[in-house]
């Protein structure tokens, strides 16, 4: 054996070999066949979605409003944005609902530091959402040139304007219609209510990093 | 740290520890009960099945997870310990001259103890979790799974943070909370680097999946230019769409919630056109013994875990002696079944032992792991450990005693008489003492069995 070099094994080498050692498998072997996932999708009315949705948003602490129609968008959200610093996202609906048009509300933007800035001095952030989950109140916001992934997140009060037409009955429906979302984005998360911490005593705190407030604007016919 | 016997008589921790779990029982009580959730249990059984599957063909889906987080623009890391993950983090952040790491919360990085590595090289790695922010400012390890700051109250909040933060005694929760919002939402914006953890590896995506309430993983995702993930190699699922069996099994297992405030499915750095986001996305794949669990086709079952936490909320064991005791990060039965698989059965030998296998863990597992029976084959592992060293000659000799005695009636009886003549006395001294100190025993009979039995025989 003199002379013989000394194999140098890389980490990953040397992981999946000991798993396959310890399993009893060799390189390249296919798995024996998993069952279909398992969806669970009820078969309810979808104009049941829409107060289903209010009632599980409601429970945890949000606030939705109905808007009969796009133009009803900005006089229910007319108090609620007096006098704030508001960033809006590129997502073609709040253009059409006017809120982009508002003097106080700074929207367009394409530069992620130019963002950041805005985000961090906001008091309100609004978004469209890709999808609402009626089982869970649940916003599903997939990260494109239209939503930015701070918007919902650094300024202390998010609004989310929806069109019912979004109304998904769950994450199970979700994950049917959308069954790889990396194909789409680099980032989908699932809001489920405000930003909420109980490590303290578990008593329920909101808006520990998160927005503390959260508001859903949905839309009936758009 | 207060020790098992600080913990047990000390009835503040009591109390902190036993109506924090309660609260979580009853949450998760309240989320899984068959009128609100009917799929509960058929839901745990897709779970194992998933999971079993999963690591019996776990180096296949490394494979394809690496092959997916390449396709998107990641790149993986393999580590087989932690001093490769710091040399991998120490020389990213050298070559992008970064200097502080915003952290969320991971369990994973805890058994590295990734901050304290990190710190030796002049680099700043702050935890962002409430709970974990606190514990980091008090040089402590997480007391539970979920919950980590479990065993403080507001009183050692305010303490810790005048202590360390230099403000001014705040008891307030809400006002404690504002506190640590703002001192790290400066770090958020400040950090070269955001490092989580994973709750899902999801293989046919190339995706990482962090669940949370507060928002700091979000933060720490997509404020930062670069983004790591560290992960066990165990925390692969094979497809997206299980994620409807995992997710729905998760937030309510361990906290009640259907859903978790943030759930975020994360594949790679921002891509073209997206606004913010990270420019660069690493995931770490952490062995650190994890293949040393694998051999065994029923201890394998340890690495099905998913961090819930609800195993420690209805251990009789945990509630007692709570987080700390437990020699290594991960406590509650679980940590009393890894712990001994990953460091060995003979540096820990009690540990094993330190449950009463009432069956709670197993019953509410969310992915249905075998633990008293795995608490068992440890125990059987310990002894042998033990007579291959040559060790455990009395108790081999106690048994032997018991034996000849259970075996010669004559021997039994004269002994039984002693015993039961001494009997209000013995649980006060010896080694009675320490187990009644806690529980109280049940008064013999004032007659034995035998004597009874002559009597009756002879009437």
């Amino acid at each position: 054996m003199v002379g013989r070099e000394v194999q140098q094994v890389t980490p990953r080498e040397a992981i999946l070999g000991k798993i396959r050692t310890e399993l009893g498998r060799a390189a390249g072997q296919h798995p024996a066949p998993l069952a279909a996932p398992a969806l669970r999708i009820p078969l309810s009315d979808r104009n049941l979605y829409k107060d289903l949705f209010v009632q599980s948003f409601e429970k945890l602490g949000g606030k939705a409003i109905i808007a009969r129609n796009t133009s009803y968008v900005l006089p229910a959200l007319s108090t609620l944005l007096e006098g704030k610093r508001v960033v809006a996202s590129n997502a073609p609906f709040l253009r059409s609902c006017g809120i982009t048009d508002l003097p106080q509300v700074q929207s367009g933007f394409t530069d992620r530091e130019l963002l950041r800035e805005a985000c961090a001095a906001a008091d309100i952030g609004i978004t469209s959402a890709d999808y609402a989950l009626a089982a869970t109140g649940t916003f599903v916001m997939l990260a494109s040139p239209r939503e930015a992934r701070l918007i919902s997140l650094l300024p202390p009060t998010h609004i989310a304007v929806i069109p019912r037409s979004r109304m998904l009955a769950s994450l199970d429906e979700l994950l049917s219609i959308l069954p790889k979302p990396a194909e789409q984005t680099s980032s989908m998360v699932l809001i489920t209510g405000p930003s909420r911490t109980a490590d303290i005593e578990q008593i329920l705190v909101r808006g520990v990093h998160g927005p503390g407030e959260i508001h859903a604007v949905i839309v009936e016919e758009s | 740290m207060a020790t098992i016997k600080e913990t047990v008589a000390d009835p503040r921790l009591q109390l902190a520890i036993y109506s924090a779990t309660q609260r979580l029982i009853d949450h998760r009580a309240g989320a899984v009960g068959f009128k609100v959730f009917p799929e509960y249990q058929d839901l745990r059984t897709l779970a194992h099945d998933i999971k079993k599957h999963t690591i019996e063909h776990l180096d296949y889906y490394l494979e394809q997870l690496e092959a997916n987080v390449v396709a998107h623009g990641g790149q993986v890391i393999f580590c087989e310990d932690a001093e490769q993950v710091t040399d991998f983090v120490l020389n990213l952040a050298k070559q992008r001259n970064a200097r502080l790491i915003v952290k969320s919360k991971s369990m994973t990085t805890e058994e590295i103890h990734f901050n304290e590595r990190l710190e030796h090289h002049q680099l700043e790695a702050v935890e962002t979790d409430l709970g974990e922010y606190i514990l980091q400012l008090a040089h402590q390890r997480p007391y539970h799974i979920v919950a980590p700051a479990l065993h403080l109250t507001r009183y050692d909040v305010a303490d810790i943070f005048t202590k360390s933060l230099g403000v001014k005694k705040e008891v307030v929760i809400e006002e404690q909370t504002k506190i640590a919002r703002s001192v790290l939402r400066d770090k958020f914006l400040q950090a070269d680097i955001g490092v989580t953890g994973a709750n899902f590896l999801v293989a046919d995506s190339g995706a990482v999946v962090v669940v949370e309430n507060e928002g700091n993983a979000r933060l720490s995702s997509s404020a930062p230019k670069i983004h790591i993930a560290v992960a066990g190699i165990e925390k692969l699922i094979p497809r997206a769409q299980d994620l409807a069996v995992f997710l729905n099994l998760l937030g309510r297992s361990a906290t009640g919630q259907p859903l978790t405030v943030y759930t975020s499915f994360l594949s790679g750095p921002r891509r073209e056109g997206e606004v913010d986001g990270p420019d660069e996305f690493y995931l770490i794949l952490l062995d650190n013994g994890r293949t040393k669990l694998l051999a065994d086709p029923d201890k394998r079952q340890s690495l099905y875990c998913i961090r819930c936490g609800a195993c420690l909320n209805h251990c009789p064991v945990y509630r007692k002696i709570g987080g700390h005791n437990y020699p290594w990060v991960y406590s509650g039965p679980i940590g009393a079944i890894i712990t001994p698989q990953f460091h060995g059965v003979s540096k820990d030998p009690w540990l094993p032992f330190a449950s009463s296998l009432c069956g709670a863990c197993a019953e509410v597992c969310p992915v249905k792991i075998e633990i008293p029976k795995l608490l068992l084959k440890l125990r059987a592992e310990v002894v042998e450990a033990k007579q291959r060293e040559g060790a455990g000659g009395l108790e081999r000799l106690a048994f032997r005693m018991f034996s000849w005695m259970m075996t010669h009636p004559r021997v039994y009886l004269m002994l039984a008489c002693i015993g039961s003549a001494l009997a209000p006395i013995t649980p006060k001294i010896g080694p009675l003492r320490k187990w009644t100190s806690q529980r109280s025993l049940p008064p013999l009979a004032s007659t034995s069995f035998h004597k009874w039995w002559a009597e009756r025989s002879s009437k």
